[in-house]
């Protein structure tokens, strides 16, 4: 599997580069100017040095998103993935139910996410959502609006229903590609399904659950549509998280300059955390450290 | 008996993933007076006329549309820019790889909210406002990067033996790649337009920004008319609805080259 | 460039971009000269030059975020411990 070392191979990637860095690039630096000034108007602003980045660095409501970003976050992959996986296990491996299984797990993933929220306020409403007049029916007092935990869990609810089928569906494709002939030898040595599970399947799956852990993380930790047409951020600052603290700052107050610095800093802890999961993730059960 | 469990684990699970849109649906075919009225499992007076209002208004429609539009546009663009890419990654190795590799997928990761601003410009700049190709374009940001991870690991599952052979027989490399790779990993490039057209689809901040009429996608008509009318629950529930089907017939279309083409990657 | 006033650019940001287009531009420079082999050094982590690079920036920018987060100094000597430890890292990472 050695690949030839050949840098004309440039060319082939150029058009990919050209068509990325023109959406990314120049916004990217637009955005890092914005940050190191204060901005009345087109042509009025004034340059500032590091002044937001202080501001910024220093707001405690954005700590409080921040810790309410990273539980949420850590609570997207800990319930996701290995429901997932689980899914993925237990889908059957081929035929029409298969395709039928893919097919419904697809649904949630191909509704815009705008109309997430929406679906999930006519869900939970109390008065003529499903789950809302279910739960109160059972005798247990349930308000999105106005608990803080209700709100928590509706949002943990909308985000387990929408993303884990895209962990499944990527974990099922892990799957497939193991050789029948793996199963077989497992036969053989009479190895029990943790054992297949441990051994031939999770490290056969390492690749798609990389693709499926850094892209729950990324989207998770840029979550915005969808909890801010459930809840507006709400109860209270609650279900604040960091997109839509952002949001609030940028449109709402149109502070370009200190939400510009927040995005940076925004920008730079995904970074972080996706470059630490790719490495560790890219490492893990290779054996190389 | 195991897998009998697994079997009724697995079927309430999908259960429970179509109730919200199941609910959807039924508020889709009562009347608002009705849906607030009185609560049903199932719409006792059916009525079509949420979806009429819909189907007759252009408003609504062109918004649907739209929609299509752009997201085919993205779809076609990703494949064609990020299949010879993601060739050049699985086959060679070359200054810079890994870490362009790593750049495209940083572009996921930028909050978008406040580029909006630099979009809105960059795209005016260039008098691209308010068109099909400039929502496409924008799209590219985070499709094109996943569609070149996507198809490089079904790539890297194609031996190297095959390109060798052709090359040998005299294929030169555009030819090979079209008439024998490309089919090779047939059911990989559906996986991969399926997933393009999802996040496409999906995606409603940039669309809504970089649009004013001409090419509104339906999300945003959406949205507006919500604030505008208050709290039509039938409409909203019929338009919701129908921002399901576009997508599920792409799935339904696909539905052999996802099952197949996942079997096929390396992944 | 007029069409592109909008970006508003000021002198820091363009200098601070055209320093990292400069080392970009050398470091694919050098490596084309002499091209780089995979190390261990003090990171957990074998690396190579450009690996090596991007530790130390994204390092950096983190010391610069915590200097002004704490303290009221001048962000001039956080650059300043940023370059000693991009040094570092290039050299012993």
């Amino acid at each position: 599997m050695d690949k030839t070392h050949d840098n004309k191979a440039w060319f082939l990637v150029i058009p990919v580069f050209v068509i990325v860095a023109f959406s990314a690039i120049i916004p990217l630096m637009t955005v890092v100017n914005y940050s190191l000034q204060d901005i009345f108007g087109p042509n009025e602003r004034y340059f500032v040095g590091t002044e937001w980045f202080r501001e910024v660095l220093n707001d405690s409501r954005l700590h409080g998103a921040l810790y309410r970003q990273l539980l949420f976050s850590g609570l997207v992959l800990l319930i996701e993935v290995p429901l997932g996986v689980a899914i993925a296990l237990a889908m059957p491996p081929r035929g029409w139910t298969a395709s039928l299984c893919l097919v419904l797990l697809a649904i949630p993933l191909l509704i815009p996410w705008n109309v997430i929220g929406t679906i999930w306020i006519i869900f939970t409403r109390p008065d003529i959502g499903l789950l809302g007049r279910t739960i109160n029916g059972l005798g247990i007092p349930f308000d999105h609006t106005a608990a803080p935990l209700d709100a928590w869990v509706t949002v943990m609810l909308m985000e387990v229903w929408h993303w884990t089928p895209l962990v499944a569906l990527l974990a099922y494709a892990g799957l497939r590609a193991i050789p029948e002939a793996y199963y077989q030898a497992a036969r053989i040595d009479g190895a029990s399904a943790w054992a297949v599970f441990k051994y031939i399947q999770l490290p056969k799956m390492r690749g798609v659950l990389t693709i499926a852990i850094l892209l729950r993380f990324m989207d998770s930790f840029l979550i915005y549509a969808e909890p801010f047409v459930l809840t507006g951020g709400g109860p209270g600052n609650s279900t604040t998280f960091l997109s839509i603290y952002l949001v609030k700052q940028a449109v709402g107050q149109f502070d370009l300059g200190p939400a510009a610095a927040f995005s940076i800093i925004y920008f730079l802890i995904v970074l972080l955390f996706s470059w630490v999961f790719y490495q560790v993730l890219q490492r893990v059960g290779t054996g190389d450290k | 008996m195991r897998i009998r469990k697994r079997t009724v684990a697995l079927t309430l699970y999908l259960v429970l993933l179509l109730l919200p849109v199941y609910w959807m649906l039924n508020m889709s075919l009562r009347f608002n007076a009705d849906i607030l009225g009185t609560f049903r499992l199932f719409p006792s007076e059916f009525t079509l006329a949420n979806y009429v209002k819909i189907f007759t208004d252009p408003a609504w429609y062109s918004g649907y549309v739209n929609s299509i539009i752009y997201v085919s546009m993205n779809t076609a663009i990703s494949l064609l820019v990020a299949l010879p890419a993601a060739y050049a990654f699985s086959r060679y190795r070359f200054i810079g790889d890994k870490h362009m590799f790593f750049w495209l997928l940083t572009n996921r990761m930028a909050p978008p909210a406040v580029f909006l601003l630099p979009f809105f410009q960059l795209y005016s700049t260039f008098g691209l406002i308010d068109t099909h190709i400039a929502v496409a374009i924008s799209h590219c940001l985070f499709n094109v990067p996943l569609a070149v991870w996507i198809l490089e690991g079904f790539m890297s599952g194609v031996p190297r033996e095959i390109d060798e052979t052709a090359y040998i027989d005299g294929y030169s490399f555009p030819r090979f790649f079209l008439t024998v790779f490309i089919p090779l990993i047939r059911a990989g490039v559906g996986a991969t337009a399926f997933f393009c057209f999802m996040f496409s689809w999906v995606e409603l901040l940039l669309a809504r920004t970089l649009t004013t009429t001409e090419a509104k996608p339906i999300a945003a008509t959406m949205t507006r008319t919500v604030s505008a009318t208050g709290l039509d629950w039938g409409l909203l529930a019929a338009a919701g609805i129908l921002t399901i089907v576009p997508g599920a017939l792409v799935i339904w279309f696909v539905r052999n080259y996802m099952a197949k083409g996942f079997a096929l990657g390396r992944v | 460039m007029e069409a592109f006033e909008w970006m508003a650019w000021t002198g820091p940001s363009a200098t601070f971009f055209a320093v990292i287009f400069a080392i970009l531009v050398g470091m694919t420079v050098w490596d084309l000269r002499s091209p780089s082999v995979p190390r261990r050094g003090f990171l957990p982590l074998e690396t190579t030059r450009g690996d090596r690079l991007f530790i130390g920036l994204l390092g950096s920018a983190y010391v610069n975020l915590l200097w002004i987060g704490v303290t009221t100094l001048s962000p001039w000597y956080s650059l300043a411990m940023a370059v000693v430890l991009l040094a570092l890292v290039m050299r012993y990472g």
